[in-house]
């Protein structure tokens, strides 16, 4: 191992808190040899994030100190150095020279207030000592390199200019700037959608090979890990729990943590050919049967058709309504008793829009939504609050959509008092079934929401939306926050819940892998249309709509085996849905290409 | 309950507690007369033993009229924030939770009472109504009222977006019980940080009121009117100033610290 290009051994990291210090990290060792991508893999709060933070001596900045361990760094000039005892002005000289850091937000992780050619100079400026001309043309081969079209426009350009997926390939450049010998990509994609997630992956991967420049790569997707890994380090509280190739952690994991981990990951075509969702396979519980086909299924529960949905774009000293954003324009769909239809697309493209309007929760333009006998867009306040007794929603966030200061009891009770359907003991009672409906223990009503885990959270907001008996609910990203041996969880709960009441699900989501997994019928969405609806097997195993073709294939796979880079210089410029007041859209036609599958006629 | 037990708590409360009662018991013990009586051969003096805290110009013992002068000062403080808090809390809620039109209507309202100076709107609405202590704290108040209508406005509009607002929309919830359940509990951090910090300001709001003749009337005694009092002498002697200012900034750090301890005790996320 003395070729290493860096050797962390023992490394130990501590937060001083209020509560006293707190060990982040414990005895991680691993080493990555140069022109090797190592992704160090695990859930929120496994240390990931810390490690690779501590290589470059950032935790300091954020309350961390290295206590005990080295870091050895194998310099250009053949020197090694130990990172953790090396001086201030020895660090500025590896920062972003030697090592070059990517982080996850595009969005902030530029300075919005300076050019894209200042950002992107700055250190070739500090490290390179290039000014002016110079400094711009390597600026100008950096952004070539990372394959943004129009190179010279870019650098007079602002982040706020670009897309999300431009801006971190604008992040990237910087990170190349100086030709750093380790690069580190902390959850670079973890805030892209999925086929620009697949053009960063490939950009990541043919960078490092044409440099022969080292990537340690942090991720809490197992699939991604498949994608890009040489080496994976599984980390899990602090510790390494398992270290490999990455066909052998994949192929033949040894610990029981890291198998949780495979087992928990949903796999693109696992549910090839099978006829309805089943339960992901959780490791130490019984495998779950498929839960029974509900009888009453064939019922239309909720039809919605032509549904728009429009926000006004306002300027000027007026305030006047120059333009709109159609965020969902003429979708039309029918969801069935006890029946999961997902709404898949990439940010954007309406879907939670979509689910909100139903609600009402955003007002549509047009359009008529069928509730079991209620037309929901005719309904007053009073009959509106009624009809949301059937209809409920779970969010995405489980830390933002509980209210801090109340009681978790009080929140799951507030739908019960507020339709009047219980009170006194008769509420504690429902209040108490409802938390072992989704499986917490009744104690927990006296908690509060930062009590609990992510995880424990997002059961308390199912217990709420289960109050009412609704028949329909709608979950808006609801797995999309957590960890995927909690989401498994969540999504085996969602998947009884159904089974045992009979209840319908409007499954909005961006990750194709969970979709396939728990709907019976599927939606892909693009600018505000539906563009291709079926059942899941047409969906996925026929797509016609070149579009669920695209989001298909940028899917990262979770087998080392299968692995499908792209050619990273495709470069799809996204079409605005803003639209000036009086734009006339044309109406959504479909083709049905076999009875329920329909995919959108005009391009 | 353990929050307030820490040094910072116990520090705070001690603070707030002693000069609360102070101002609330020392009338009842020191008769009006001894804020007072001149010592014409002891004016300006410095600290003794007769004098703790040195005299005013007019030979009054300072620490007599400091103890005396709490009690104004505290009870037009305040009253004052607390009728900005009536008027400018459901002002700033309604606005930030309805917005629209209403909130329009209600911020310009607002806005035009923020285009003046806080003291001098103050000033103005003091020489309107008259002296006296009632119209001082009306005065001071309704000059506070459209800081604390703005801040409510801001933290309104932020709270109105989360999404247990929109969950708790779904769920049926009216526009009272969103409000009273879900708006105000998480605004009220900012609406205490805010009053402990007006406390301090309406004070010294009150103490210019009275320098121009229409807070509290001399010969009564306020710590706003002491401090005036002292700019002549600040040269000669100090402690005129310092013995009122150490009062002001006694109870502006008490608050502050009551009120910190006070937000983390109602924040249910702070308890161990």
């Amino acid at each position: 191992m003395t070729q290493a290009l860096v050797a962390i051994e023992g490394l130990k990291v501590a937060f001083s808190t209020d509560h006293g210090p707190v060990t982040a990290v414990e005895d991680v060792s691993f080493s990555i040899a140069p022109g090797e991508t190592v992704c160090v893999v695990g859930e929120s709060g496994s240390g990931k994030s810390v490690t690779s933070l501590s290589l470059m001596r950032l935790v300091e900045f954020g309350g961390g100190r290295i206590v005990d361990g080295r870091l050895r760094f194998r310099r250009g000039d053949g020197s090694a150095i130990d990172v953790t005892t090396a001086d201030a002005a020895t660090m500025r000289s590896l920062r972003g020279n030697e090592i070059g850091m990517i982080f996850q937000e595009p969005m902030t992780s530029l300075n919005p207030v300076f050019t894209i050619e200042r950002q992107l100079t700055d250190g070739l400026r500090v490290h390179r000592g290039l000014r002016g001309a110079p400094a711009r043309a390597r600026a100008l081969e950096l952004l070539r390199e990372v394959r943004i079209p129009e190179p010279e426009r870019r650098l007079k350009q602002y982040p706020h200019e670009l897309s999300g997926g431009m801006r971190q390939r604008v992040v990237i450049a910087m990170a190349m700037a100086c030709a750093p010998r380790l690069l580190i990509a902390d959850e670079p994609t973890t805030a892209l959608d999925v086929t620009i997630q697949a053009e960063i992956l490939g950009l990541i991967d043919r960078l490092k090979r044409d440099n022969g420049m080292a990537v340690l790569f942090i991720t809490h997707d197992m699939a991604v890990v498949a994608q890009m890994a040489d080496r994976v380090v599984v980390m899990y509280r602090g510790r390494v729990v398992e270290e490999g190739p990455v066909a052998e952690i994949f192929e033949r994991p040894r610990e029981d943590y890291t198998k949780a981990l495979l087992a928990a990951v949903p796999r693109l075509g696992a549910m090839r050919g099978k006829p309805a969702p089943e339960p992901m396979p959780l490791l130490g519980a019984e495998a779950e049967a498929a839960p029974p086909r509900m009888t009453e299924r064939g019922r239309r529960l909720l039809e919605v058709s032509h549904l728009v949905t429009r926000f006004p774009v306002k300027s000027g000293p007026l305030r006047l309504t120059r333009a709109h954003v159609h965020a969902v324009e003429d979708v039309s769909f029918g969801l069935d008793v006890g029946e999961t239809l997902a709404l898949v697309g990439e940010s954007g493209c309406g879907k939670s829009t979509t689910g909100r309007s139903i609600l009402r929760l955003v007002e549509p333009q047009s359009g008529t939504i069928g509730l079991d006998g209620w037309d929901i867009r005719s309904l007053g306040p009073v009959d509106l609050r009624r009809a949301r007794r059937d209809m409920q929603m779970v969010f995405q966030d489980p830390f933002a959509s509980l209210n801090p200061y109340r009681r978790l009891r009080d929140q799951v009770a507030e739908p019960l008092v507020n339709f009047g359907l219980a009170r006194g003991s008769a509420l504690d009672d429902r209040v108490a079934e409802l938390f072992r409906r989704v499986e917490l223990p009744a104690d927990f009503g006296s908690r509060y929401p930062h009590e609990l885990s992510g995880g424990q959270r997002q059961r308390v907001a199912i217990a709420r939306a289960l109050a009412t008996d609704p028949k329909l609910i709608i979950a808006d990203e609801a797995v999309s926050a957590l960890d995927v041996s909690v989401r498994a969880q969540i999504l085996n709960l969602m998947m009884r819940l159904q089974a045992e009441f009979g209840l319908s699900f409007l499954f909005i989501s961006h990750d194709m892998a969970v979709v396939e997994r728990v709907s019976h019928r599927i939606g892909v969405m693009y600018l505000g249309r539906i563009v291709e609806i079926g059942t899941r097997a047409q969906i996925f195993e026929d797509p016609r709509h070149p579009y669920t073709r695209a989001l298909l294939a940028a899917v990262p796979i979770a087998d080392p085996r299968q692995r499908r880079l792209h050619d990273d210089t495709v470069f799809r410029p996204l079409p605005s849905p803003v639209h000036p007041v009086g734009h006339v859209p044309a109406p959504s036609t479909y083709d049905e290409v076999e009875p329920g599958h329909l995919v959108l006629a005009l391009d | 309950m353990r929050r307030f037990l820490s040094a910072k708590g116990l520090v705070g409360l001690t603070l707030v507690v002693l000069i609360v009662a102070i101002a609330l018991v020392a009338p009842l013990f020191i008769p009006e007369t001894a804020g007072t009586r001149m010592d014409m051969r002891a004016r300006l003096a410095g600290p003794s033993l007769v004098h703790p805290f040195g005299t005013d110009q007019l030979g009054r013992d300072l620490l007599v009229r400091v103890v005396l002068g709490a009690h104004t000062s505290l009870t037009i403080a305040g009253l004052a924030v607390l009728l900005s808090i009536v008027v400018g809390l459901p002002l700033g809620v309604v606005s930030g939770y309805y917005r629209g039109h209403l909130d329009n209507l209600l911020m310009r309202l607002v806005d035009t009472l923020l285009a003046f100076p806080a003291l001098l709107l103050a000033l103005t609405i003091s020489a309107m109504l008259g002296p006296s202590l009632q119209n001082t704290v009306i005065a001071i108040g309704v000059a506070f009222t459209p800081y604390l209508a703005r801040i409510v406005r801001g933290e309104a509009l932020r709270v109105v977006q989360m999404p247990y607002v929109e969950a708790a929309r779904a769920a049926g919830t009216s526009d009272p019980m969103m409000i009273v359940r879900h708006i105000l509990p998480n605004i009220m951090p900012q609406v205490i940080v805010q009053a402990t910090i007006s406390l301090a300001f309406a004070i010294l709001a009150e103490a210019g009121l009275s320098f121009l003749g229409l807070g509290t009337q001399p010969p009564a005694s306020s710590w706003g009117l002491m401090i005036q009092a002292s700019r002549d002498y600040l040269d000669r002697a100090p402690w005129t100033a310092l013995v009122p200012g150490a009062a002001v900034a006694m109870t502006v750090l008490g608050l502050n610290m009551f009120g910190d301890v006070l937000r983390d005790v109602l924040d249910p996320r702070a308890r161990a």
